[in-house]
């Protein structure tokens, strides 16, 4: 048998029609930032060294269609399209691109979200500001594995 | 908030003025800051992926503003900033585990974030 309260809460109708207070549910942005983060330490550490390997590839240096640096510096020719395409080519490294795009998409999307909510005062302007972050992130990370996918099959 | 008749302007006392800046504090907003740039930095990873599976001359525009000197710029930039972020979130996550609390150790960890983060940035840069 439920008792009285117990449907709707301690709180009066009109309060909880008005809807202040606490939003009681901040914990899971809190828990997805960690676990995002710990996910991206190994992934971002693996898309770095990813680079490092790419720029350094026997491939990459003799590339015609690298961009000749008169600097010399190398991370221009190691980019180059052909290296860059067989590199992205192959599963494992498709599969770790994306899930890299997930997680560190995921995880910018909730930081710019508290950098809004802290620093825009203007309600409607923090509203438009917040939905359209969740949207470009995610709109991104969807651009990012399509072209993904169109490289890789 | 709108229908209130406007506020008669009040003095402030100094505080970000006057505020010592401290190991603590100044890395938190650093922290945020690298955060940011590197969520705009972003931007330019869709921008390589997109390009990248649109052909050679897409990807070739691409390359050239890398080799540009504000491209240059901006790739040292967020490299410094994803390493500072990289430190600085671990020493946030041993935070998150109960430890480094105390302020010698906050400190101390602190001078270990902004050594390593000069450290992988160079050895980033003289790898690639």
């Amino acid at each position: 048998m439920k008792l009285k309260w117990e449907n709707h809460g301690l709180k009066s109708p009109l309060a909880r029609a008005r809807g202040l207070g606490s939003a009681k549910e901040g914990t899971d942005h809190w828990f997805m930032q960690r676990v995002t983060a710990i996910a991206n330490i190994a992934l971002s550490g693996w898309f770095v060294l990813s680079i490092i390997s790419l720029t350094n590839s026997e491939l990459a240096i003799n590339d015609p269609m690298g961009v000749n640096d008169p600097m010399g510096v190398r991370i221009i020719e190691g980019f180059a399209y052909e290296t860059f395409t067989n590199w992205l080519e192959q599963p494992v490294n498709a599969i770790l691109m994306t899930l890299t795009v997930i997680t560190s998409f995921y995880h910018a999307s909730l930081g710019a979200q508290v950098i809004v909510e802290d620093y825009i005062h203007a309600e409607w302007f923090k509203i438009l500001k917040l939905i359209g972050i969740k949207l470009f992130y995610f709109a991104g990370a969807v651009a990012c594995i399509f072209s993904i996918a169109k490289i890789a099959f | 908030m709108s229908d209130k008749p406007a506020a008669k302007e009040r003095p402030l006392s100094p505080h970000l003025q006057v505020y010592k800046p401290q190991m603590t504090s100044v890395l938190s907003i650093m922290h945020r800051a690298a955060g940011f740039a590197l969520a705009v930095g972003l931007i330019m990873i869709i921008w390589m992926l997109v390009a990248a599976a649109s052909g050679p001359e897409a990807f070739k525009t691409f390359l050239n503003f890398c080799g540009s000197w504000i491209g240059k710029l901006m790739l040292l930039g967020w490299s410094a900033a994803f390493f500072y972020h990289l430190s600085n979130g671990i020493r946030h996550l041993i935070w998150d585990t109960g430890h480094l609390f105390k302020i010698e150790n906050a400190y101390k960890a602190g001078y270990v974030v902004l050594g390593s983060t000069v450290v992988l940035t160079s050895i980033f840069w003289i790898l690639v």
